[in-house]
């Protein structure tokens, strides 16, 4: 299958690890990795912090760059979330990428079909479910299904797993304070679960809370979803 | 109604409250497992909700007809139909009946729209003693304090600190702060005034179109005491709080309890219509209270937060509200409901910084009874505020970032350029200090170095 890859901005330029084991899995289960290199951002951050015509924009572009391809994937769940729930009233018509972008452990688990993708990551992993996988996309428990079948792999639950870890985009900057202190929380409840890294499926949400791990001089290190699945 | 200060600022005292974050923590807890297991009850549950969301737009599209068909209701019944398009009339309203009658003192129902628009102090202007009979709203009256949450005003408050207030002021002689100690306090300073009072207020929880029948859901029975044992009653009514008729009511007194105190079904629902000869108050009047709610009814995105029913599970969910509590919000309608009601009622201008009091995680939604879109109404508040509040620093932020995400050569370049500046900042390791707006977020986090190599470089070098 060909498969279009939106690598996302904040995982260009951050992780782009991420990307690359993105590509590496999808190859590795047979698969054609497209890149089309016009494509920039979503447009989450400016419709989130009110600026809509900015955000109309870059939907717009988004929609043209990806107009070829009938199968898009992105390592993260707030951008997939932020395509799928607002593109239509931001562009005020149809959105034509509702069906066709897919975040990518909903890719494999619920549309290929696939859980076992021959990993091995012999650590104990915190989950984090990230609030957009969770409650924009519904994406269930196809993330811990992906991380069950690693082999070696020891799956640990952090309490309060649901909760927000702060970040919400420019709320971590508007919102310092309060969003530090749901971090710490998080980190708490990451830290106490005797996980060795925390995994999430949003480079953001790892973002913040590997900056919150790096800030605390912490043993445990963040890692995205797409790099544990293409360890071997 | 209040003005809400910035929220960033008030959230920044609360948080430095540690007892406070551990007190709501803990009754945000317990709240949220009783919910939690009551609604796993319910195989229905999601038909429920749907069918509350439902009978609500219902309203709210046709609010003018039940309007009316409820003022012929309650006059049909015996009951007075007054209609007050803010605070002040509505006050003026409750002043005029009590003066009228003689008497200087009303026996009050926790009511979050007399709240609203604070009626007591209005009251008080006019000579009048307005006294709170629900045990929480006593506390928050006696000490001067005003309520931190839509259900359990008083959360912020522990029993040593009831204690000692009582005993400043109600009970000298109290010493221990044994909840049904606190609570026999309460009723003997209460049971006195109950039954002197010529005068009861209150709000209501719904008001049923076709019948003219109030509803009101308590969990102490002192709210029935006000409905029943004075000779007058008052009831200042929101006017979105309509059903159409009694069998609605079955769908939202099933939605209430299980969302609100996590019980199956509510202690004390009581309701009456008009007046009955020879039993309870034998005049009755409503009064049909706007207050910003046309207002709000005219935002075609925002009316939803009119749907809600006042249950608080939002704010119990919140992980916002959860640190920082009610006060934060400056509004008798704190967390996330209140973050999208507040800046509507009163202007989004009165109260900018409130859209942005959430990450949008989507917990709210998720638990609504009502299904109140929160997050989806928080982000199209949120460009009304930049329109009437947006600085002009954050705006320049915001177009130089829509220009680099304008085309892939921008991007590339400003993917570069932050690269570059990082480094010269930090010298390849994370950021522990940064100027300006990200100081913000190195305040409480590092910024991990920007990759030395972005993913379109790596890709455009080994795959094309």
């Amino acid at each position: 299958m060909v498969i279009a890859l939106f690598i996302t901005c904040v995982t260009d330029t951050m992780f782009p690890g991420a990307g690359r084991a993105t590509v590496e899995v999808l190859e590795r289960l047979g698969h054609e990795v497209v890149f089309v290199p016009e494509q920039t951002c979503c447009g989450q951050m400016h419709l989130n912090s009110g600026y809509r015509k900015q955000a109309r924009s870059l939907a717009r572009s988004l929609v043209r760059t990806f107009a070829d391809y009938d199968v898009i994937v992105a390592p993260s769940a707030s951008c997939v979330g932020t395509i799928r729930e607002s593109y239509a009233e931001l562009l005020g018509g149809p959105n034509p990428l509702a069906s066709r972008m897919f975040e990518l452990s909903e890719l494999l688990v619920h549309h290929l079909g696939v859980e076992d993708v021959g990993a091995a990551f012999p650590h104990r992993v915190a989950y984090h479910p990230t609030c957009h996988s969770l409650r924009v996309l519904r994406v269930g428990d196809a993330p811990l299904r992906l991380l069950r079948a690693v082999r070696g792999l020891e799956l640990v639950e952090p309490d309060r797993a649901n909760e927000c870890c702060g970040f919400g985009g420019t709320f971590s900057i508007k919102n310092a304070d309060t969003s530090a202190a749901m971090l710490a929380d998080k980190l708490d409840s990451i830290e106490g679960s005797g996980a060795e890294v925390c995994v999430a499926l949003d480079g953001s949400c790892l973002l913040h809370i590997g900056g919150g791990l790096s800030r605390r001089g912490s043993q445990v290190r963040s890692l995205h979803l797409a790099e544990v699945l293409a360890s071997r | 109604m209040r003005t809400p200060g910035s929220f960033p600022a008030a959230a920044g005292a609360a948080l430095a409250d540690v007892q406070l974050r551990t007190n709501l923590r803990a009754a945000t807890d317990t709240i949220r497992s009783k919910r939690d297991r009551v609604v796993r009850e319910l195989s229905d549950w999601d038909e429920l909700r749907e069918a509350g969301r439902t009978i609500k737009a219902n309203v709210l599209a046709r609010l003018d007809e039940y309007l009316v068909q409820f003022e012929e209701s309650v006059e049909r019944a015996g009951g007075h139909v007054h209609w007050a398009r803010d605070g002040v009339e509505a006050a003026a309203i409750v002043a005029d009946v009590t003066l009228a009658h003689g008497a200087n003192e009303v026996v009050k129902v926790k009511s979050l729209t007399t709240d609203e628009i604070e009626l007591n102090s209005a009251l008080a202007a006019a000579g009048i003693d307005a006294i709170e009979t629900d045990f929480a709203e006593l506390i928050l009256q006696l000490d001067g304090d005003w309520s931190s949450h839509i259900l359990v005003p008083a959360i912020h408050r522990n029993r040593t600190e009831i204690r000692d207030l009582f005993a400043r002021t109600i009970a000298p002689t109290i010493s221990s702060d044994d909840p049904h100690e606190l609570v026999e306090a309460a009723r003997t300073y209460l049971r006195e005034r109950f039954l002197r009072a010529r005068v009861g207020v209150s709000g209501a929880n719904f008001g049923v179109a076709d019948t003219g029948t109030l509803c009101v859901v308590e969990s102490e029975g002192n709210g029935r005491m006000c409905t029943t044992l004075p000779e007058v009653l008052v009831t200042v009514l929101g006017i979105e709080k309509l059903v159409p008729s009694i069998p609605d009511l079955e769908v939202f007194l099933q939605l209430l309890p299980r969302s609100a105190t996590g019980e199956r079904m509510n202690p004390y629902t009581s309701l009456w219509t008009g007046v009955s000869a020879d039993d309870g108050p034998q005049e009755f009047h409503v009064i049909l209270l706007d207050n910003g709610r046309t207002r709000v009814l005219g935002n075609e995105v925002g009316r939803e937060a009119l749907h809600c029913i006042r249950c608080s599970a939002c704010l119990n969910i919140c992980p916002v509200y959860t640190r920082t509590g009610g006060h934060a919000y400056g509004s008798v309608y704190p967390g996330p409901i209140g973050a999208i009601l507040t800046p509507q009622l009163i202007g989004v201008e009165n109260a900018p910084s409130l859209p942005f009091a959430s990450s949008l995680c989507g917990a709210c939604y998720e638990v609504c009874p009502v299904k109140i879109d929160i997050p989806k109404v928080l982000v199209h508040l949120r460009a009304e505020s930049v329109r009437v509040a947006g600085t002009r620093s954050e705006g320049l932020a915001m177009r130089i970032a829509g220009w680099s995400f304008g085309g892939s050569r921008r991007f590339a370049f400003s993917q570069r350029v932050a690269r570059l500046l990082q480094r010269s900042l930090t010298r390849g390791r994370a950021s522990r200090r940064l100027p300006g707006p990200l100081a913000a977020w190195t305040r409480h986090r590092d910024l991990p170095p920007a990759a030395t190599e972005s993913f379109r470089t790596w890709w455009s070098r080994e795959r094309t």
